[in-house]
């Protein structure tokens, strides 16, 4: 009654049906088609439909899903790869062409996942029946649950390594995949296991933390992991993960994800999905709090205060340029090579995906990992056969040493298919990397340079720790709204990690490259010795900032500058939404009207 | 039939019984509001907030920004559209573009919860 109407309602279609029971219903109308599912339960469904990987393409693009296929610290095994590319090949073919990226490609997320479009549900049980041949599934990619836990991607595999985090990822993704007691959370839950002392785990913006730290337990010095809680980077309302004095011991890992998740199930506001999120419990509580229910009420072993971390040795994305990634060539402990390939906002045509299976079995151990900045890594490379893998032509377009603007770029799905969005963004972003690169020198030295774009709020693009950070807006062009970003400067990872400033606000997308262009020169002009970009920010005030730099019209060209969210797919000619054959049967073929 | 009206997908778009109606990224014109100084506000829609029913107007609180003048927050209610035959169900949407007056109060309503 005359209350807002929404919180309660998704609670309630999840304490219907949840978990793993979807799945059956998913199955039943697969073979039914579309048009099985109820007019009036769409919502409903679509909502628990997340719960096993599919999301509902947006407005316009009915019928059609996006799929996300969970692979755990991003690694994907030997033999896998392939049949992710033919899955992507087979059935995420859509009625339109992506003018950048052709017809079937797979997406790397910044979650270590992947993600195809234009799935049908009727195809839902042959690709399940495909991935879980090879061990791959789509199973709590996304609804509210454990979500794909992250972590360094070549744990295991790295000299940096403290603890080889991946058996504990894996351990934790089989203990938390399925299991009822964990299936159903106020919201989603996002996990990060890292090893290594370079902090390319992420831990920072994740709910629950790993971080490897030494204990002196007995006398004995020992190796865990300390635990943090409550980071996130959505609806402007970033937190960094906090501190709550604990320190695990690998073989309890599970223990403190069974206690901390448990605690968010009994705890986190299921009355209001914007507050839902163990993030703003935390504001409400505080870590000292967090540590004494957790110790009180959900774990029944006393647990240990935190240990010594690593956190003063933390090069993953922290400014400088000793880490800023994955990309290039390194020697694994074993004497083998991994090399990490920059994939250009993290999408790849099928094609490519194909060969690269075939080069990483023939190089390597068939193995591939994904990074938290969208790339790839061929892991095992043979040290007698690193050359010759180098020489692949296919690595002139997925580069180990590629131009900073080029490695750099991070861009989420934006108004191509989803529904939050405000503005397009991997096309655009592949188009600023282009022009940035052919127009703008960057200052000596600088190797990394981080530019991540997000559509919206929501920031799967993490952009708040980027140096510099896109979120999707609207401005007015000679009375026209056009696409824009505000844009933020000096975020990023590291011992002290540090949201971006937003700086200049509701750019023009088509003077994004010029602002970036004016703010280098500035950056070369005023920088003092070998300043990193981020140190070259946090010296200043938000009006010396704005000072820096104007956008400015340049050589570039925009051809998204419109209301992308207005057509039903942006980059077709008759773009208009009254044009979209959508929602279409199995064979892509326009359904009837209820009309 | 009882109208049922909810946002979805974190804000991103308002169903009306079951469809996809209205859509977050459009710009709406706001006029005697004191969402911010402006004479009119040409408001971004950036997450819809609340919802509600005031027969036959379906209603919404909007987060999002005046890009104009920068000032960000909630609106106050808006109508987004209405179902006048609550039988058929059928959604007849406003033109965002067109000028809104937001309400501070709604109507207690009868909408589904």
């Amino acid at each position: 009654m005359g209350i807002p109407t929404m919180p309660t309602k998704v609670e309630n279609w999840k304490d219907e049906v949840y978990g793993n029971e979807i799945r059956e219903h998913l199955m039943n109308f697969a073979e039914e088609g579309w048009d099985a599912i109820p007019d009036d339960e769409h919502d409903a469904w679509f909502e628990r439909f997340k719960w096993w990987g599919l999301y509902h393409q947006r407005s316009g693009q009915e019928s059609y899903f996006m799929m996300r296929i969970g692979t755990p610290n991003g690694v994907i095994e030997p033999g896998q790869l392939e049949v992710i590319a033919e899955v992507a090949d087979e059935y995420a073919r859509g009625p339109a062409e992506n003018p950048e990226f052709g017809d079937a490609y797979c997406d790397w997320t910044t979650r270590q996942s992947i993600q195809l479009h234009w799935i049908k549900i009727e195809d839902v049980p042959e690709i399940f029946e495909k991935l879980e041949s090879v061990g791959l599934s789509t199973q709590q990619a996304c609804g509210d649950s454990w979500r794909n836990i992250v972590g360094c991607p070549v744990a295991g595999k790295d000299k940096h390594e403290h603890i080889d985090a991946w058996p504990v990822a894996e351990d934790l993704h089989e203990t938390f995949k399925g299991d009822d007691d964990y299936a159903n959370l106020p919201r989603k839950w996002k996990v990060s296991v890292t090893g290594c002392d370079e902090g390319c785990g992420q831990g920072d913006i994740n709910d629950l933390a790993y971080e490897p730290a030494e204990k002196e337990i007995d006398g004995e010095t020992k190796l865990g992991f300390n635990v943090r809680i409550g980071g996130g980077l959505s609806r402007k309302e970033p937190r960094l993960a906090r501190d709550i004095d604990v320190w695990v011991p690998p073989e309890k890992a599970a223990d403190i994800g069974h206690g901390m998740s448990a605690l968010f199930r009994e705890y986190g506001d299921r009355e209001d999905r914007f507050n839902a999120r163990i993030k703003f419990l935390m504001d409400e509580w505080g870590p000292e709090k967090m540590r004494d229910v957790l110790q009180e009420e959900f774990v029944d072993f006393e647990l240990p205060t935190a240990g010594e971390d690593m956190r003063d040795q933390y090069t993953y994305n922290a400014g400088g340029n000793e880490h800023g990634d994955h990309v290039g060539v390194h020697e694994q402990p074993d004497g083998n090579y991994y090399v990490g390939l920059d994939v250009l906002v993290g999408r790849m045509g099928v094609d490519d995906v194909y060969e690269l299976a075939e080069l990483a079995d023939e190089y390597g151990s068939g193995e591939v990992r994904l990074t938290q900045r969208q790339n790839i890594i061929v892991t095992d490379v043979d040290s007698d056969r690193l050359d010759a893998f180098l020489d692949e032509p296919l690595l002139e377009d997925y580069s180990p040493d590629p131009h900073p603007f080029m490695r750099g770029s991070i861009a989420c799905t934006g108004t191509e298919f989803c529904s939050l969005s405000i503005v397009e963004t991997k096309n655009r972003q592949v188009r600023y990397a282009r022009w940035l690169k052919d127009n703008v020198e960057l200052p000596a030295g600088v190797e990394d340079f981080h530019i991540h774009l997000s559509g919206c709020t929501a920031s799967c693009a993490q952009p708040q720790i980027a140096d510099i950070s896109l979120r999707g807006m609207k401005t007015r062009k000679d009375g026209e709204p056009v696409e824009a970003f505000d844009i933020g400067l000096g975020g990023g990872l590291g011992e002290n990690p540090q949201f971006a400033d937003w700086v200049e606000m509701r750019v023009a997308a088509d003077e994004v490259p010029g602002y970036i262009e004016n703010l280098l020169d500035a950056f070369k002009a005023e920088r003092e010795g070998d300043e990193t970009f981020r140190e070259f920010v946090a010296d200043r005030s938000e009006e010396e900032l704005q000072a820096l730099a104007d956008p400015e019209e340049t050589s570039y060209d925009d051809p998204y500058l419109g209301n992308t969210k207005m057509t039903w797919y942006p980059y077709v000619e008759d773009s208009d939404m009254q044009s979209s054959p959508a929602p279409t049967d199995a064979n892509d073929e326009p359904l009837p009207s209820d009309d | 039939m009882t109208t049922d009206v909810h946002q979805l997908d974190d804000g991103a778009w308002i169903s009306v019984n079951d469809s996809r109606e209205v859509n977050v990224s459009d710009l709406w014109l706001l006029a005697r509001s004191d969402f911010c100084g402006c004479e009119t506000t040409d408001f971004l829609a950036e997450g819809f907030v609340d919802t509600g029913v005031d027969y036959p107007n379906i209603e919404a609180r909007i987060a999002g920004r005046c890009i104009a003048c920068g000032t960000e927050g909630v609106t106050d209610w808006l109508t987004v559209g209405r179902v006048i035959d609550p039988e058929s169900g059928e959604f007849h949407g406003v033109e965002h573009s067109s000028v809104h007056i937001p309400a501070k109060y709604r109507r207690l309503d009868d909408s589904e919860e």
